[in-house]
C-alpha cells in the first residue's frame, strides 16, 4: 500500500505585484495588483512504505512547497495528497504523530538550553512516558553519536552537532514518514556523511519512509534508489538514479587554470563553456570525447592546472533544461 | 478544524497538556536563570512606574480633588490591580504573545503547527518569565491593603467575586493581546501592536470614571479597559453588583472564544498562502 500519494498536486501562490520606488509603492497602496505564481503544477507520484526517495530540482522548482503540502503546512490549490491514510492539510493529531518535517534552515531546539530540555518538552507533547522517552533518546543518541552534547546549551554546539540534535528531536515520536528538507545544508563533508549514515540506519531499523531534498548529489546517491526530479513545478523524472544520471551526466566538468587569459570564444570547439573568467575556465565535455579534448587542450594551450570532475547536480539540471532534452 | 479542540480532550488528554505545561515552564525557568540581571532591571522598572503613579495620585488628592468620585484608597485599589495585571503581562503574556511575530517571521511557527497539540495553547504558554512575579505580589498587596483602608469588609462572597473578576480581567487582557498578535500572520512585519495595546491599557491605572464621557465609553465598549481594573476594584471594595460580575465573566468568555476563532481564521490564511 502506498503511504504517500500525490495526485495532480498543485499550488498557486498569489503574490503582490509591486513596481519599485515611491511611485510604485503608492500605486500599489491604492490599487493592489496581484499575480498568480504556479509553484507546483500537477505533480503525481506514489511512494511505498519504507522507500527512500530523493527529491531533486533547482532552487524554486517547488520542492519545499511540495513537502509543505505533504506535511499539511499548506493547502494544495489543486489535486490532492494523502499521507498515511490522512489528508495532510487537516493536520489531525493521528496524522501528525506519524510524520515529521526537518528543515535544514530552521530549528526547533531552544537556543539557550541543552537539547535534552527541548527533547523533554517534545516527549510531553507527544505523550511519551519517561521510560519510553529515555529509551528512545538513548537509542537515537547512540545512532547519532551524540553524548555530552545533549547536556550542553544549543548555542554552544557546532552546526553539525546541532543538526544531529535537531534530527533527534524530530524523530523522538518515531514517525513513519520523514520529510527532510535539506537536512545536510551547510554541514562539512564529515558531518554530511554521518547524517547520511544515520538516515540509512534509521530507515533500516524502523522501516520509515523518507522523502529527502538536498543540494548535495552525494546525499541522494548514498541514500535514494529512487529519484523524483521536478523543474518549474512539474515532475520530469520518476525512476532510478542510474536512469537519471545517464540522462543527466553524459558530461564531465573540466576546470582549467591557464598561464594567459583567453576569451570564452576560444573554447567553443572543445565543449560547452560554463564559465570563463580570464585564466579560470570551466567546460562541460561529453564523456566519450573527454580524453581527446583533454589531450587537445594540453597540446593547444599553456595549462597551469587541469581538473576533471562530475558537474554539480544543479549545473546538470540547468544544462538539461537549457537544452530542452526532457519534456 | 485542523487543531485538536480543547473540548475534544479526555482526562488523558488533559493530563498530557498538564505535563506539557510543566515541561514548558520548567525549561523556561531554566533558560531565564541564565540572565539573572533581568530580575534587578524588572524590579527597578516596576518601582519607578509605581512611584510615578503614586506621586500623581498623591498630587491630585493632596489638593483636595477627587478622581471620578473615588477616594484615594479606592483609587489605590485600581492602581494595585493595574500593577498586578502588568505583572501578569511581564510574566506570561509578553514573553509568549510577543514571540508569535518572531515565529511567523522566522517560519518556526511550522514546527508548532506540526505538533499534535493545540497551537494556541502552545503559543500562549510556551514560556514564562519569573521577573514579573514581584510586580504581581506588590500589586495584590497594594490592592488588598488599600481596600482594607477604604473600609472594605471582605466576606467569602466578596473574595470569591473579586477573584473571579480578576481572573476575567486576565482572560480579557490575554484575548485582546492574542488577537493583536495573531494579526502578525497577515502583516508579518510587526507594527508594534502590543505597544499600542500597552499604551491604551495604561489608562487602566486610574478609575474609569475619572475620564471624560467619550473616553469612558471607548474604554468600556471598544477596548474593555474598564473590565480590566475598575470593575474588579469595585468587586474587591464590595461595591459591584451581581450584574457587573456576570457581565465581566461574559465579556471574558466572549473574548476568549473570539480569540480562538480569530486564530483559526488566521491559520487558514497562513496555511494556504505561506511560503
Amino acid at each position: 500500500m502506498a503511504i504517500i500519494r500525490a495526485e495532480t498536486l498543485s499550488k498557486t501562490y498569489r503574490v503582490a505585484d509591486k513596481q519599485p520606488g515611491l511611485a510604485g509603492t503608492l500605486r500599489h497602496f491604492v490599487q493592489r495588483r496581484h499575480r498568480d505564481v504556479a509553484a507546483v503544477k500537477g505533480v503525481s507520484f506514489t511512494i511505498e512504505a519504507g522507500e527512500m526517495v530523493g527529491f531533486l530540482g533547482p532552487n524554486g522548482a517547488g520542492k519545499t512547497t511540495t513537502l509543505k503540502m505533504l506535511s499539511g503546512l499548506i493547502h494544495p490549490s489543486g489535486g490532492m495528497a494523502e499521507v498515511a491514510g490522512h489528508l495532510p492539510q487537516r493536520r489531525q493529531a493521528d496524522f501528525l504523530r506519524q510524520i515529521t518535517l526537518v528543515m535544514g534552515q530552521k530549528q526547533q531546539l531552544i537556543w539557550d538550553l541543552p537539547p535534552l530540555d527541548s527533547l523533554r518538552v517534545n516527549a510531553a507533547v507527544y505523550g511519551l512516558d519517561d521510560a519510553t522517552a529515555r529509551r528512545r533518546i538513548a537509542e537515537l543518541a547512540d545512532m547519532l553519536e551524540l553524548g555530552e552534547e545533549l547536556t550542553r546549551p544549543v548555542r554552544k554546539l557546532s552546526l553539525g552537532q546541532r543538526m544531529k540534535a535537531e534530527l533527534l528531536a524530530a524523530l523522538l515520536h518515531q514517525p513513519a514518514v520523514l520529510f527532510l528538507d535539506e537536512p545536510t545544508l551547510g554541514l562539512d563533508i564529515n558531518a554530511q556523511a554521518r547524517v547520511r549514515a544515520f538516515l540509512a540506519d534509521y530507515n533500516r531499523r524502523h522501516g520509515a519512509t523518507v522523502l529527502l531534498t538536498s543540494h548535495y548529489l552525494a546525499d541522494i546517491t548514498a541514500l535514494c534508489p529512487r529519484v523524483l526530479l521536478i523543474h518549474e513545478g512539474g515532475l520530469f523524472h520518476d525512476g532510478s538514479l542510474r536512469e537519471l544520471s545517464s540522462r543527466l551526466a553524459p558530461c564531465r566538468l573540466v576546470r582549467l587554470e591557464l598561464e594567459e587569459p583567453r576569451p570564452a570564444a576560444a573554447f567553443v570547439s572543445y565543449g560547452e563553456v560554463e564559465a570563463c573568467d580570464g585564466r579560470d575556465v570551466r567546460l562541460l565535455v561529453e564523456r566519450e570525447r573527454l580524453t581527446e579534448v583533454v589531450a587537445r587542450l594540453l597540446a593547444d594551450l599553456e595549462v597551469r592546472d587541469l581538473e576533471v570532475s562530475d558537474p554539480p547536480i544543479e549545473e546538470l539540471i540547468g544544462r538539461l533544461f537549457r537544452q530542452g532534452a526532457v519534456t | 478544524m485542523a487543531t485538536p479542540g480543547l473540548t475534544a480532550l479526555g482526562m488523558k488528554g488533559l493530563l498530557r497538556y498538564w505535563r506539557t505545561l510543566k515541561r514548558f515552564w520548567g525549561s523556561a525557568l531554566a533558560s531565564q536563570m541564565e540572565y539573572q540581571v533581568n530580575l534587578l532591571i524588572e524590579v527597578l522598572a516596576m518601582a519607578g512606574n509605581l512611584a510615578g503613579s503614586l506621586l500623581l495620585l498623591w498630587l491630585i488628592y493632596g489638593r483636595g480633588q477627587q478622581l471620578g468620585g473615588w477616594s484615594l484608597d479606592a483609587a489605590l485599589v485600581v492602581l494595585g490591580i493595574y500593577t498586578l495585571l502588568d505583572g501578569v503581562s511581564s510574566t506570561l503574556l509578553r514573553p509568549n504573545l510577543g514571540a508569535i511575530v518572531t515565529q511567523v517571521q522566522q517560519g518556526t511557527l511550522d514546527f508548532v503547527l506540526l505538533k499534535p497539540i493545540d497551537s494556541q495553547f502552545w503559543l500562549s504558554t510556551r514560556t514564562l518569565s519569573p521577573w514579573g512575579l514581584p510586580e504581581i505580589v506588590t500589586g495584590l498587596g497594594l490592592a488588598i491593603w488599600a481596600a482594607l483602608r477604604a473600609g472594605a469588609r471582605p466576606g467569602v462572597a466578596t473574595l470569591l467575586g473579586g477573584a473571579l473578576m480578576l481572573l476575567s480581567s486576565v482572560v480579557i487582557l490575554y484575548s485582546l493581546w492574542f488577537v493583536l498578535a495573531t494579526t502578525s500572520i497577515w502583516f508579518v512585519k510587526t507594527w508594534n501592536v502590543t505597544e499600542v495595546l500597552r499604551a491604551a491599557l495604561s489608562a487602566g491605572r486610574y478609575p474609569i470614571s475619572a475620564y471624560p464621557a467619550g473616553l469612558r465609553t471607548l474604554f468600556t465598549v471598544v477596548l474593555p479597559v474598564a473590565f480590566l481594573t475598575t470593575v474588579p476594584a469595585e468587586a474587591i471594595l464590595g461595591r459591584a453588583s451581581g450584574m457587573w460580575l456576570l457581565l465581566s465573566v461574559a465579556v471574558a468568555t466572549a473574548s476568549l472564544l473570539f480569540s480562538r476563532w480569530f486564530w483559526r481564521l488566521a491559520l487558514r490564511d497562513y496555511t494556504s498562502a505561506s511560503s
